[in-house]
């Protein structure tokens, strides 16, 4: 009797099974855009509207314009909860589809898939985090970092300290408290923050944070308030960032004299502080708030037809808005890649083309419906996949972000040999690596 | 039926004691590795090896590992993922002092730098037993952790503080880094699991592993007929974290490519222990199962809405197989607290008097 059912079982099981594959063999004319997000994990807080933005804006090309040239994109989430296992994994379940470009969306699991790259012939975007010396398109030709790295954030934070204090070498003698997440992505910013500390003569004081104890600040707080530093820089994300701005405010430390880098200036890292928060700076690349054409399109053609996962009150906000910028740059670097190689469905060869000559000036944002929205994107190119572009000062008024600086150019003079260093270094030691063979366009 | 021993006559000592007296075991290992060996690197993709198989393998050898440390000789650790990341990083030391050294011998040698390190933290438990052991291992997880970050030199003063793995050779061919394809890594890792639980299963069936098992049973008992408690232990210690820093040093060169000390932290250490529990404590092939059914099943559970054709979103996706998972897990542990290798025997066993059961 069972064994009766248990056939009859199997043979429906199959019977599906089998229809459900024929379904999905039809061929399609389209570009696969994967998204490795995280929705889940100690690090959603940040994640979600970030996996958010780029959904959303990808929707709304497809919604509103049919894809990018007449190309569907389909657009595919890969959760990785912000773990680099699980985004290893992601990244070759997604690299058999043949993906146009890939987003990791995490320090780690950029490392772990950058020497990938190049075997796989699959761009990596890794918008201003990932490896900082990735930006030596020389050595890395399928990474890209723009708009910039973690040291040009940094050095547009001392331009912006210089400003305030009358000039960079009145720090002589402060000190300067770097409260810093305990990996890969707060140590990055540390070899050029003791180089600024020998060139202006003022001290470092390092605050780590353990991953493990992100939401556990208190005793490390209390040795700030010990030290008392004139300004406190940090690299902050995940769950870290609500946490540090809510223990500054228990101090009293002053808010006006705590700056973070764009990965900690969501929303949600301040309002929990509310009105104690303010006067809290961050740098920032986009533009916030929804007075932009082509959000209000995201919001008539996706999110009011139920078509994304985000709540209305959150478009807009600082990280939703730079998972748009993220979407932006893939899906401008897929459009420059149709216009340089005359097809229609580009592939991952032609999409690192599109990347190396990228170039979105003002009235090319404002075209995209994202008037200022962005410092002009001109400086991308073969050997420098970063660009080192600008980016401005953003404070909590207790509500909201607000723009409190001019856009800031990072001293590209002093982050670029750093760089062309590190990038060295990296290759003599993952010796045998591969030379670069792929040709420069000519029109960068 | 066919799974008789009826007939089948041991003529010898070595025969009685063979690892596999059953013929039908024999046949049954047989057609295992042939496939594991031959038909998988054949038939099988990149995804299928790199994030299912090798994953599969890396974790099966750190279990088996804290299995010859918990489920044989009975002292409970939390630091499996220190011990893997010893591994790890000594693998990434030893391939940078000598980056023309044959990387397969390298992951194998690094395993004794975990076994060194884990000997010194197997030092407590001479004087103190089960959770408070547990406490002390807990100390050395917390403390390799942090070495991980502390120590630049551990991972060559990499601004990322992370260890990238360069492509290295084994015979010539390349077997770490990027140029390395999937089926080299599988069949490298492949190999060394296998040899190691062929080492491993003979080590608890003899003399070493039955001190091991009378001190878990009764360890003043073990102490009267002569077996000497801390040598016994400091073994037990050594050769488990022999085995998780292989698998370490396995997770970092063959799986992921790149580690850093959020690898190896306490989650680590738990999956292992999960894997250790479920499977069954005190059971090699439990090892495996366990590692199946934990790294295995949510990859599985992810895969199937899509090969259904259902759209379900990667987030909900995701919080199904949490939720999917741990209710396996209670589910297994009500219906069998011995873990799965204690049902694999349940079910040998019914299949011996099957189809006339008794």
């Amino acid at each position: 009797m069972r064994l009766k059912y248990l056939v009859l079982g199997a043979a429906v099981g199959s019977l599906v099974g089998a229809s459900v594959l024929a379904s999905r063999a039809e061929a399609q004319e389209s570009i696969f855009v994967p998204l490795l997000t995280y929705r889940t994990g100690p690090f959603a807080g940040s994640g979600i509207p970030i996996a958010n933005g780029m959904h959303d804006y990808l929707a709304m090309l497809n919604e509103r314009d049919g894809g990018i040239g007449g190309v569907k994109l389909v657009i595919e989430e890969c959760e990785t909860g912000y773990n680099n296992a699980k985004g290893v994994e992601c990244y070759e379940a997604v690299k058999s589809k043949k993906p146009v470009v890939v987003n990791p969306y995490s320090t780690g699991i950029t490392l772990a898939i950058i020497p990938k790259a190049a075997v796989d012939k699959i761009p990596i975007l890794s918008m201003a985090y990932g490896l900082s010396a990735s930006a030596v398109g020389n050595e890395f030709p399928w990474i890209f970092n723009p708009p910039a790295t973690y040291w040009d954030g940094l050095s547009m934070m001392f331009r912006y300290i210089g400003g305030k204090e009358g000039g960079l070498d009145k720090l002589k003698g402060k000190t300067i408290g770097y409260i810093y997440f305990d990996g890969g992505y707060g140590l990055e910013p540390i070899p050029l923050l003791e180089q600024f500390a020998k060139d202006y003569g003022f001290t470092v004081k390092k605050y780590p944070v353990p991953p493990a104890e992100m939401q556990n600040q208190s005793g490390l707080w209390l040795n700030v308030r010990r030290d008392r530093p004139d300004w406190m820089i940090m690299w902050g994300w995940g769950a870290m960032n609500p946490t540090a701005v809510k223990e500054a405010a228990k101090i009293n430390y002053p808010m006006d004299k705590f700056i973070g880098i764009w990965w900690s200036g969501g929303d949600d890292d301040a309002r929990p502080a509310g009105a104690d928060a303010k006067g809290y700076l961050t740098l920032n690349f986009n533009g916030v708030g929804t007075n932009y054409p082509a959000i209000q399109d995201i919001v008539k053609t996706v999110v009011d037809k139920g078509k994304s996962q985000t709540p209305k009150d959150k478009i807009g906000e600082n990280l939703y808005n730079r998972g748009v910028y993220n979407s932006v740059l893939i899906a401008e670097a897929i459009r420059n890649a149709q216009k340089i190689t005359g097809k229609k469905v580009v592939t991952g060869e032609d999409v690192r083309r599109g990347f190396e000559s990228l170039k979105i000036s003002a009235a090319r944002w404002k075209e995209l419906g994202l008037p200022e929205f962005g410092a002009p994107i001109e400086a991308v190119s073969c050997t420098d996949h970063n660009g080192h572009h600008a980016a401005y000062m953003q404070q909590w008024d207790g509500t909201k972000w607000v723009k409190v600086s001019d856009w800031i150019v990072p001293m590209k003079e002093k982050v670029r040999p750093l760089l062309e260093a590190a990038a060295k270094d990296y290759v003599t030691k993952n010796q045998p690596w591969p030379k670069r063979t792929e040709p420069c366009d000519k029109s960068t | 039926m066919f799974y008789r021993e009826a007939g089948q006559y041991k003529t010898s000592y070595a025969a009685d004691q063979a690892l596999f007296p059953i013929l039908q075991d024999r046949i049954g290992i047989a057609a295992i590795l042939l496939i594991a060996f031959v038909v998988v690197p054949l038939f099988a993709s990149d995804f299928l090896l790199n994030s299912f198989l090798i994953p599969i393998l890396v974790l099966s050898l750190a279990a088996i590992g804290l299995n010859l440390l918990t489920g044989y000789t009975g002292l409970l650790s939390l630091g499996t993922g220190g011990f893997m990341g010893v591994g790890a990083f000594a693998c990434y030391k030893l391939t940078s002092i000598f980056p023309d050294a044959n990387i397969v011998l390298l992951i194998v040698v690094s395993g004794v730098a975990s076994a060194a390190v884990g000997s010194v933290f197997g030092l407590p438990s001479l004087r103190i037993k089960g959770f408070y052991l547990a406490v002390a291992t807990l100390a050395a997880q917390f403390f390799l952790s942090w070495c991980f970050i502390r120590i630049p030199w551990l991972y060559n003063y990499n601004v990322s503080a992370a260890i990238e793995v360069p492509t290295r050779t084994a015979f010539g061919i390349p077997v770490t880094g990027p140029n390395a394809t999937s089926v080299t890594r599988y069949l490298v890792a492949l190999s060394i699991v296998v040899a190691m639980t062929w080492v491993a299963s003979n080590i608890v069936r003899g003399r070493i592993g039955r001190t091991w098992m009378a001190v878990r049973d009764m360890d003043i008992a073990a102490e009267l007929i002569g077996i000497r408690l801390y040598r016994t232990k400091l073994l037990a210690f050594a050769i488990s974290s022999f085995y998780c820093g292989v698998a370490g040093a396995m997770l970092a060169f063959l799986w992921l490519g790149a580690a850093e000390s959020e690898s190896f932290n306490i989650n680590q250490s738990f999956l292992i222990l999960f894997m250790v529990i479920i499977g069954g404590l005190g059971s090699i092939m439990g090892s495996f199962f366990g590692a199946m059914l934990i790294w295995g099943l949510p990859i599985v559970l992810r895969a199937a809405p899509e090969f259904f054709g259902v759209t379900v979103r990667a987030a909900t996706v995701e919080h199904l197989q949490f939720m999917v998972v741990g209710a396996l897990i209670i589910f297994f542990l009500i219906v069998e607290p011995h873990g799965l290798a204690r049902l694999w025997q349940i079910a040998k066993q019914k299949l011996r008097v099957w189809p006339f059961p008794y």
